[in-house]
């Protein structure tokens, strides 16, 4: 019985992670929940004297979910981008897979499971720490964990797609700078998107991680507008993953068989 | 004519013509209890073409990297140029052009751009570097190229560029560090003609190489270097003619059994006879003797080869070790 | 003999100038990268939108350096600009300076020419500043902008910028030259992260109790944080002599342990 090929994928990125991890985890657990610290207690406290909370709740509750989303959503980021262009270019290891068994089809699909296999445990970890904190009012704040995974996976299809056909790594800061790093301003991460000015409000519904970061929220408080727009976030994620995916696919044959 | 230089500034650098260009006495380099070099001697005419072959390992870059002033040396004395590297390492280099094994071209600037701040890092006006610069890139055929960047350019061109960078500051000395290592043959050549004209234009060189055509092409004098030591030295005739001998044939058996029992009858034939892991040399005066001789022995070689004496020869007599290992 | 001496006196005045052509190479490098460059503004602006302002206004206002109120977003300002002269100089000293020296050659091409290792890491310095200085000073720009700025000695927030990108750029080759691979480099972050969020940037150091205050006190950064902060707000403090004195330090030992180092990685 033969392990499926994108499997094999995953088996063999984390051959190299168990070498890698003790610095890694770093970036990937100890970070966000320094980010944690730093914005739900310290500046949480003057916001809690300042306005008694967000929307009815300690600024710990709020800022915690909104970290949990976006913190994953860099990782996933990190992890797609320039290990990619490693694969592809640096390292050529890539190559050397397509050419066993493994297609190009499955090692998108092994690479994009890999990424959130390591955000599963980044969640976890974060949400454990922040429930410590009193950051995560209610029990379904586990559902968290699958929102964060879900909501990272799409950034992850859609990079790896982008980086899989990249020359050089120059782009990749400037993305994470203009693309990635704006979208904390506008998803709802720190503040809620009801403090934006009226005309950008509406820019919020295209922002993937402002649909995680709802999402996320309304686990840990337990408390979302209606069922439908739990369903509404949902679906939007699932139809940016699924046309990740579609995509993401074809610049990988198209980079690696060639 | 690229590698002209200013007379009246070269004037000023080189001293009393009975002194040479470079002396090294009794010079030593070691990283920790590895010895690099060991005690070496040698003297660089102005105008002449030196080389120092031998095969990797043999301390011919860390000799390099103490000539271009980069390695402090751990004993020994070393002139360049009339100055002391350790006092003037930095007035010594203004007046060196340097090739190193490994490119260190600048991949983040153009073909151009790099040949404009290497001037730059000689302090040199910005109109003379422009003018320089069109006169390399024509003299090094890459005109054509000046604007691409770096990283797409072929090992041959990559080379090219470094060696017009080399020559940006229209160098006494030029220093080349196994220049033609991994090219094609006729990247090779076209460097070698390049050379040729940069020794009639009267630039010193010293080139380190483990290719003995190459020596034996560009090399004015040399020195033979194995494990840290000079094992020899002259030009390239005189080499040939003191240590090995005018013609060898090279001879190739069926089984190292059949080549075991001929040694000793071919030991009878010629000078000297080496054997090799695949071949058996035997040296002589006439090659042609030699082999009308293994005819009428009866001895039966699967192929016999002749050919003239190299330095490769000369290497192998001298140490036991052909130049590849 | 005399002719030995005119090289000397040639080669002698031609010298000075060595770290400066470092720093021209580095500006031919960036010009084909100009929006890598410009776009490492764009964090500490981001900063100050979303938790400055963003946040800034359910916080109302806090003490200031000395004592009197001020809206959280003039708080936050000084802070991320001192943030930004940091990463500003950080980022070229480490990551870049890493991949130019050990696997570019780009140093070794330098060396081999009349500069020295000195003029390398001098070079690399000035230009940190460089970076960090027009980062802060576009930083400072927009505070103007947004009405953050509350006093006139505001004007010495750019030099103070500088002294924080020295200390930095300092210490930051410094550092890189003991790595030995690109893992050590998350050392650098696990430096950078919790200064960034936990050196007075986002609150103030009385949020701390005191034997926290006393450890956060120590950290390069709040140095800088507390010198912007005093000049911004025009709350000055006789402590920010000392602030001064730190960086200093911190980026000429900085500079001496790479220079030193450097010549035993480049030229044993």
């Amino acid at each position: 019985m033969s392990t499926p090929p994108a499997l094999r994928v995953v088996e063999k990125e984390w051959v190299a992670w168990r070498r890698l991890w003790k610095a890694s985890v770093f970036q990937a657990t100890v970070a966000p929940l320094l980010f944690l610290a730093a914005m739900g207690l310290g500046l949480g406290d003057l916001v809690n004297k300042g306005s008694g909370g967000v929307d009815g709740m300690p600024y710990l509750v709020f800022v915690a979910p909104g970290l949990m989303a976006a913190t994953t959503m860099m990782q996933a980021a990190g992890e797609s981008l320039w290990p990619v262009l490693g694969g592809v270019k640096w390292m050529r290891t890539y190559h050397a897979a397509v050419a066993t068994p493994v297609g190009a089809g499955e090692l998108f699909a092994g690479h994009v499971l890999w990424t959130c296999l390591r955000v599963l445990l980044s969640a976890t970890v974060f949400l454990i720490v922040a429930a410590i904190l009193g950051g995560v009012p209610s029990l379904w704040g586990i559902l968290a964990i699958p929102a964060a995974v879900l909501g990272a996976s799409v950034f992850a299809a859609a990079l790896n797609g982008y980086a899989v056909t990249q020359e050089s790594d120059v782009p990749f800061a400037v993305i994470m700078r203009i693309g990635l790093f704006p979208l904390f301003l506008f998803s709802g991460t720190f503040f809620p998107t009801s403090r934006l000015p009226d005309w950008l409000q509406p820019v919020s519904w295209f922002s993937p991680l402002w649909h995680t970061v709802e999402l996320c929220r309304a686990a840990t408080t337990g408390t979302a507008p209606s069922a439908g727009s739990v369903v509404g976030h949902v679906t939007f994620l699932v139809a940016c993953l699924a046309l990740g995916c579609w995509w993401g696919v074809r610049r990988f044959t198209q980079a690696l068989t060639s | 004519m690229p590698g002209a230089r200013n007379p009246v500034a070269s004037a000023f650098v080189s001293v009393a013509s009975s002194e040479a260009l470079i002396q090294g006495t009794n010079l030593s380099k070691s990283f920790g209890s590895f010895v690099a070099v060991d005690g070496i001697d040698f003297r660089v005419e102005p105008g002449e073409a030196f080389g120092f072959l031998g095969p990797n390992g043999a301390g011919k870059t860390s000799t390099m990297r103490m000539i271009g002033c980069v390695s402090k040396p751990t004993s020994g004395e070393l002139r360049i140029l009339g100055l002391d590297p350790a006092v003037d390492g930095s007035r010594i280099r203004a007046r060196l052009g340097v090739v190193p094994q490994e490119d260190s071209l600048d991949a983040e600037l153009t073909v151009l751009d790099n040949l404009i701040i290497y001037g730059r890092y000689f302090d040199l006006p910005r109109a003379e570097i422009r003018r320089r610069t069109e006169e390399l890139l024509e003299f090094m055929q890459l005109g054509d190229r000046r604007n691409d960047l770096v990283d797409p350019l072929s090992g041959g061109m990559k080379r090219r560029l470094t060696i017009g960078r080399a020559l940006i500051n229209q160098p006494d000395l030029l220093l080349l560090d196994e220049p033609t290592t991994g090219l094609d043959p006729q990247a090779r050549h076209l460097l070698w003609d390049r050379f040729y004209r940069l020794k009639r234009d009267g630039v010193t060189m010293v080139l380190t190489t483990h290719y003995m055509e190459e020596a034996e092409q560009l090399c004015d004098r040399l020195v033979i270097m194995d494990a840290g030591r000079i094992v020899a030295e002259g030009s390239p005739r005189e080499l040939v003619a003191r240590y090995a001998t005018r013609e060898v044939v090279e001879m190739r058996f069926a089984t190292p059994e059949e080549r075991d029992r001929s040694l000793p009858r071919l030991a009878e034939f010629g000078e000297r006879v080496e054997a090799l892991t695949d071949r058996v040399l035997v040296y002589t005066e006439d090659a042609g003797k030699v082999v009308s001789l293994v005819g009428d022995d009866g001895l039966r070689p699967e192929s016999v080869y002749e050919r003239r004496g190299t330095l490769e020869d000369v290497f192998l007599i001298l140490t036991g070790r052909t130049l590849e290992d | 003999m005399i002719a030995a001496i005119a090289v000397k006196e040639a080669g002698r005045r031609r010298h000075r100038g060595g770290a400066l052509r470092v720093v021209e190479r580095n500006t031919l490098a960036y010009r084909r990268m100009w929006l890598a460059f410009v776009t490492g503004l764009f964090e500490p602006l981001l900063y100050l939108l979303s938790i400055g302002i963003g946040v800034g206004g359910l916080v109302g206002k806090i003490p200031g350096p000395g004592g009197e109120p001020i809206p959280y977003d003039q708080f936050v300002a000084p802070g991320l600009m001192a943030a930004a002269a940091m990463n500003g100089a950080v980022l070229d000293t480490t990551f870049n300076f890493f991949f130019k020296y050990k696997y570019a050659h780009t140093y070794d091409a330098m060396l081999a020419t009349p500069l020295e290792v000195g003029d390398v890491a001098r070079g690399e310095v000035i230009w940190a500043l460089i970076r960090g200085g027009i980062y802060s000073g576009a930083f400072l720009v927009t505070m103007v902008v947004l009405g953050l700025v509350g006093s006139w000695w505001a004007v010495l927030a750019i030099p103070a910028a500088l002294l924080i990108a020295f200390a930095f750029a300092g210490a930051g080759i410094a550092a890189t030259t003991f790595m030995r691979s690109w893992t050590d480099f998350d050392f650098v972050n696990l430096a950078l992260i919790p200064m960034f969020l936990f050196a007075a940037t986002f609150f103030p150091i009385s949020q701390y109790p005191d034997a926290l205050q006393i450890i956060v006190r120590c950290t390069p950064l709040y140095q800088g944080v507390a010198i912007e902060r005093s000049l911004t707000t025009g709350q000055l403090q006789w402590t920010m002599l000392l602030n001064a004195l730190y960086l200093a330090v911190m980026g000429a030992v900085g500079l001496r342990i790479a220079t030193a180092r450097l010549r035993v990685l480049l030229q044993p």
